[in-house]
């Protein structure tokens, strides 16, 4: 799948879309290939605050539990409901249907801490290759 | 299905429903004696708390009914008294009849907690005895028998190590656990109050003592090790692990979910553990029943003695006694004293064994080193040091053919056997953690390395068969996804149930996947 | 020995096998100085004949032969012979954890049938495939009440039995909860009022027992609406499970923790018992413990599997819901045996015989001179009665004939020296009860010591 050029991405895999100063995150499609079939996402409710770096929810798989961390600090102004019924949306439409969260930025700047798209794709081609030289 | 595979033959049980689909009103299965006072009225005695009628839904069917449903659902399930349970870890030895039938003895079975203490000396020699054979086995100087199983062993243990540094002046803050440990262990800290930090084994899969020496402040509380290793190797360096730590006032705990593999042959006391729990239901073969009942004894150093929980056993003159009172105590962790029942199976296991103790132990040795020796080369071994009761090899081999320990596992199901440990230790990617215990004949033992020598020589001509794995159950591979993306936790009979239905003997269906293509090599 | 299938030829054939001379060479990895050089001095090693007559002389000694007014916590009840015909099967007692679907559906099933009566008994709508004990059941639903509010503070029946309380203590000192005591009224049920003075909006969870230690029936659907105008939840603890065949179950409690020995377990002293947990479907992934699930196979048949494991340590490590990994699978299996051949009626008419048994005793003991009912509340098969003189000096004359009296409450009741709980079960005849009242006639007309 290519990887939206519009998007910034983090390390642990989550991407972010902003559109102003309201940036839409969820998680990408190798995060969603590793985990494997999705059964549940845990997301915060509308107005908590969430912390660059810091993890503020969980998705599932029927045998393993990722955390999700925040790409950005701000306030969540939306979560998508749709999850709780369908969560294998996250495995099917990681980048689009599947979003997770809306957060109010409270420090736009720290945009610039994160991955392009191209950065990301070559960041997870190299973890690739260490997963194969230590398999 | 074809002869060659010795010990697996197809299923040929029965199909069974649930309970409530067989009830029909006015069945009955059960019959009391006569009322022989007067009948109370429930609405006058009860008033408004007075349930109008039977629990609604609750099954009606007679005696036979039940005994053919339970009898027909027990032929569904794989036990240790059908062959072997090749699982890292569990150790899943054979659980002696005449521990069943001294437990359910009149005057053991029969027995009130609370009921006067004279008339309970029995038990108390039983659970005094008991303590006393742990103790000799571990080499530590006192003991717990209350906690349940081996995870409340642990809080036990972790809630004695917090009481005795409480009373130093601080508890501190911290617990390190191995990478490698059991998922109870990081767990149980939590619960204990601790947080967890975990260390990165080195890279033969032991403690990595240098970093233990930087990890180790006076922040941190304990160490949990679990020796052997879940790797089944031996922690050589254990008694420098010990002084790392008690030279920084922090103890050592250790899991003693292997004792199977130093029974009668090392004491965790000599070793410089301060403080270790047992698990009944593994090393001292008492029936896993299909999860529990166990118990999780915690045997410590003389310094942890005064937090023992409540109550205390004590020998006074010519009786035994259960004190409540210890100001010290870390309180209880259960009600009454322990699972008395497992206990008294584990003491008549040790009894079995007396001295002898230490000839299980070495079978169990034997056969892991057995196993290991037959299938190095077919399965990569990741870590290649000495084993001991368990061996731990990987799916690298196998992986590429797209085959991995998971499927391996499965297709060994059609061999006849329950699959080895696949879920840990972490540090082992693909594990195939294999514990064949002292409680399999060399017979049995090479059945197996048989059945995975054919099972890898299957991974590499025809990945796919394995992969499709088990073919020849009862049930195919149940769908986890569905199970929890949409929980069906109880029967419910306002919910229609779209499952197929379920005849009597699929013989067709059975016909339908004889399975030509299972055949093994030599 | 009888329980190791090799010979000695064969452990000669293995090690050689493995190029080893002899089995020492296979512990080479314990440094030396480690290694036992003598046997351990244990008992033993028994035949199979010494091994019970060993149990046989303890059991002589201990309480069998003698007629018991005990409850608290621990109930003697008819138990079919049929139970252990099924337990006893080496598919149910020798078999594993039921990770293995495909060849454990024996298991699995039978724990999904269990689920499905601990709810139709408690009224709630998911229950787990079993905890410990109803003392550490009760523990984990406060921790699950605290984990679902954020809430620390936890306010408990005086009336909960003294030794869940205490596993409760042990438990909150360590997660940071602070637990307070709810007094008791006149009429020996949890006083609403102290308990509305008490409720705050930083309270999580409210437990309250039912039938409570004294015997009483608490007014659980009077309780549920001044607990959750706070926001905390309501926990209900069950001890007798009995009681739920007339009595009404807590459908309204959020929470409902139970010890299962009533159905079938024998008294053991003191275990192996089972525990219940159940609770809203809402709440279920803040559940502890393992959970069987209906699923499909890959040919659409019904079949079961653990499910919503990622709650578990085994995934989630330090951040499961609980610790707890083997539970009491094979005493939920007695259980679930128990009550089927028990059924609707069956359960409904042992009820009625404990009720009415205990009425009939309440009235005979009454009657002794000096002897008094303690509380007003509507009891089920226990209830407390007040002597002129110490309790257990009365039970010490009634040993003499092969009494075992009812609990004396001064130990965990300092207010209550003079009190004792008395437990009537459909095992105890018409004669038993007789005896118990002449006895105790009979012990109050000794001159005092």
């Amino acid at each position: 799948m290519a990887y939206p050029t519009n998007f910034r991405y983090t390390k642990q895999h989550e991407w972010t879309d902003v559109k102003g100063d309201v940036a839409t995150i969820g998680i990408t499609d190798y995060a969603q290939h590793e985990l494997g079939d999705v059964v549940f996402a845990e997301l915060p409710k509308v107005g908590a605050k969430v912390e660059a770096g810091k993890s503020f929810g969980t998705v599932e798989s029927v045998k393993a539990v990722s955390e999700i961390y925040s790409p950005v600090t701000g306030e969540v102004i939306e979560a998508n409901g749709d999850l709780q019924n369908t969560p294998e949306t996250i495995n099917s439409d990681p980048h689009g249907a599947a979003w997770l969260v809306k957060v109010k930025l409270a420090n736009p700047a720290e945009l610039k801490d994160l991955m392009d798209a191209t950065a990301y794709e070559a960041f997870i081609a190299d973890a690739e290759k260490k997963k194969e030289a230590s398999a | 299905m074809s002869h060659k595979i010795k010990k697996a033959t197809r299923h040929t049980n029965q199909n069974e429903g649930l309970i409530f689909e067989k009830s029909s009103p006015g069945k009955r299965a059960f019959e009391l004696p006569p009322l022989d006072v007067p009948a109370a009225d429930p609405a006058k005695a009860l008033g408004p708390n007075h349930r109008g009628e039977g629990v609604k839904d609750f099954p009606e069917v007679s005696e036979i009914e039940v005994i053919r449903h339970f009898t027909r659902l027990s032929t569904w399930n794989y036990a240790i008294d059908l062959g072997m349970y090749p699982l890292g870890s569990c150790t899943m030895k054979y659980n002696p009849r005449v521990n069943e039938f001294v437990a359910r003895l009149d005057g053991i079975a029969t027995e009130h907690p609370l009921q006067p203490q004279e008339l309970s000396q029995g038990c108390l020699k039983i659970l005094k005895l008991l303590e006393n054979c742990l103790l000799e086995i571990t080499g530590m100087e006192a003991i717990t028998l209350q906690p349940a199983a081996g995870a409340q062993g642990e809080l036990t243990g972790l809630l004695l190590i917090r009481a005795y540094l409480e009373k130093q002046g601080n508890p501190r803050k911290k617990v390190l656990v191995p990478d490698s440990a059991h998922g109870t262990n990081p767990a149980t800290a939590v619960i204990a109050g601790y947080d967890v930090e975990n260390i990165k084994s080195e890279s033969h899969g032991q403690i990595d003592v240098d970093k233990l020496r930087e990890l180790v402040t006076e922040d941190v509380a304990a160490l949990m090790i679990t020796n052997p290793s879940t790797l089944g190797i031996f922690e050589e360096r254990i008694p420098e692990i010990a002084e790392i730590l008690h030279a920084k006032g922090a103890l050592l705990y250790m899991d003693g979910a292997n004792m199977n593999a130093l029974a009668g042959i090392a004491r965790p006391g000599d070793l410089g553990v301060d403080v270790m729990h047992l698990n009944l239901h593994k090393t001292f073969s008492t029936p896993h029943g299909g999860g529990g009942p166990g118990a999780g004894p915690v045997a410590m150093k003389k310094i942890l003695e005064p937090f023992r929980p409540t109550p205390i056993l004590v020998e006074k003159t010519g009786h035994l006694a259960l004190e409540h009172v210890r100001p010290q105590s870390i309180g209880k962790v259960k009600a009454f004293s322990g699972n008395f029942g497992v206990l008294v199976r584990a003491l008549a296991y040790i009894l079995a064994y007396g001295p002898g103790i230490r000839q299980a132990t070495e079978d169990a040795v034997l056969n892991a080193n057995y196993i290991r020796k037959h299938l190095e080369g077919t399965f990569d071994l990741p870590y290649s040091l000495p084993s001991m009761h368990e061996v731990v090899f990987s799916d690298a081999l196998q992986k590429r053919n797209g085959v991995n320990t998971m499927d391996i596992a499965k297709r060994l199901i059609d061999y006849g056997f329950h699959p080895y440990t696949t879920a840990f230790p972490l540090i082992v990617p693909g594990a195939l953690m294999i514990e064949p215990t002292e409680s399999e004949s060399k017979e049995e033992c090479d059945l197996f390395i048989d059945a995975m020598k054919s099972i890898a020589h299957e991974a590499a001509t025809d990945a796919n068969l394995v992969k499709t794995a088990p073919h020849t159950t009862r049930v195919r591979r149940l769908d986890e996804v569905g199970a929890a993306r949409n929980p069906i936790l109880r029967w419910d009979p306002s919910r229609p149930d779209k499952t197929t239905v379920q005849k009597k003997a699929d013989v067709a269906e059975a016909r339908h996947r004889e399975p030509a293509q299972v055949t093994p090599t030599a | 020995m009888r329980y190791l299938p090799k010979s000695p030829a064969e452990r000669q054939e293995m090690l050689a096998a493995i190029g080893a001379k002899s089995i020492d060479e296979l512990f080479a990895s314990i440094p030396e100085r480690f290694r036992l050089k003598q046997a351990l001095k244990l008992p033993g090693p028994f035949s199979e004949a010494e091994v019970i007559q060993y149990f046989k002389e303890r059991a002589a000694v201990n309480a069998f032969g003698y007629t018991s007014f005990l409850g608290a916590g621990v109930y003697n009840h008819l138990r079919s012979v049929v139970t252990d015909a099924i337990i006893q099967r080496g598919e149910f007692l020798t078999s594993y954890t039921p990770y293995q679907a495909e060849i454990t559906q024996g298991t699995l099933q039978a724990i999904f049938e269990f689920q499905t009566l601990m709810c139709q008994l408690t009224g709630q709508q998911v229950a787990n495939a079993s905890m410990w004990d109803g003392s550490t059941a009760t523990t984990e639903a406060v921790l699950m009440a605290e984990r679902i509010t954020g809430r620390t503070r936890v306010l408990v029946a005086r009336t909960l039995h003294p030794e869940y309380r205490d596993v409760l203590t042990t438990y909150a000192k360590n997660s940071g909860l602070h637990v307070e005591e709810i007094a008791y009224g006149s009429d020996g049920t949890l006083d609403q009022n102290i308990l509305k003075s008490m409720l705050k909006d930083d309270v999580g969870a409210v437990v309250v027992q039912s039938p409570n230690f004294f015997g009483g029936i608490e007014p659980i659907a009077a309780l549920v609406d001044v607990v959750h105008a706070s926001g905390a939840l309501l926990v209900t603890s069950i001890t007798e499970g009995v009681s739920l065949g007339l009595v009404k179950p807590p459908a309204e409690a959020d929470i409902v923790a139970m010890e299962g020995q009533s159905f079938g377990l024998a008294p053991s002293y003191g275990g192996p018992f089972v525990g219940v947990l159940a609770s809203r479907d809402k709440f279920v992934r803040q559940m502890p413990g393992r959970l069987t699930g209906q699923t499909i196979d890959t040919d659409g048949r019904r079949g079961f599997v653990l499910t919503l494991a990622t709650r578990e340590q085994h995934i989630r490590r330090e951040k499961a819901t609980s610790n707890i990994c083997t539970n009491q699978a094979l005493c939920a299996l007695a259980a679930t045996v128990h009550l089927t051949l028990l059924g609707k009626e069956g359960l409904r008419e042992m009820a009625h015989q404990n009720l009415s048994k205990a009425q009939f005793a309440l009235d005979l003991l009454t009657k002794i001179p000096g002897v008094k009912r303690t509380f007003t509340a509507p009891f089920f098969n226990e209830f407390t009665i007040e002597l002129p003189r110490s309790a257990r000096m009365v039970n010490h004359e009634l040993l003499k004939e092969k009494i075992v009296g009812p609990l004396p409450l001064g130990p965990s009741y300092p207010e209550l020296t003079k009190h004792a709980l008395v437990c009537v079960t459909e095992t105890t005849t018409r004669d038993d009860i007789e005896r118990l009242a002449k006895g105790i006639a009979r012990a109050l007309e000794q001159p005092v010591q």
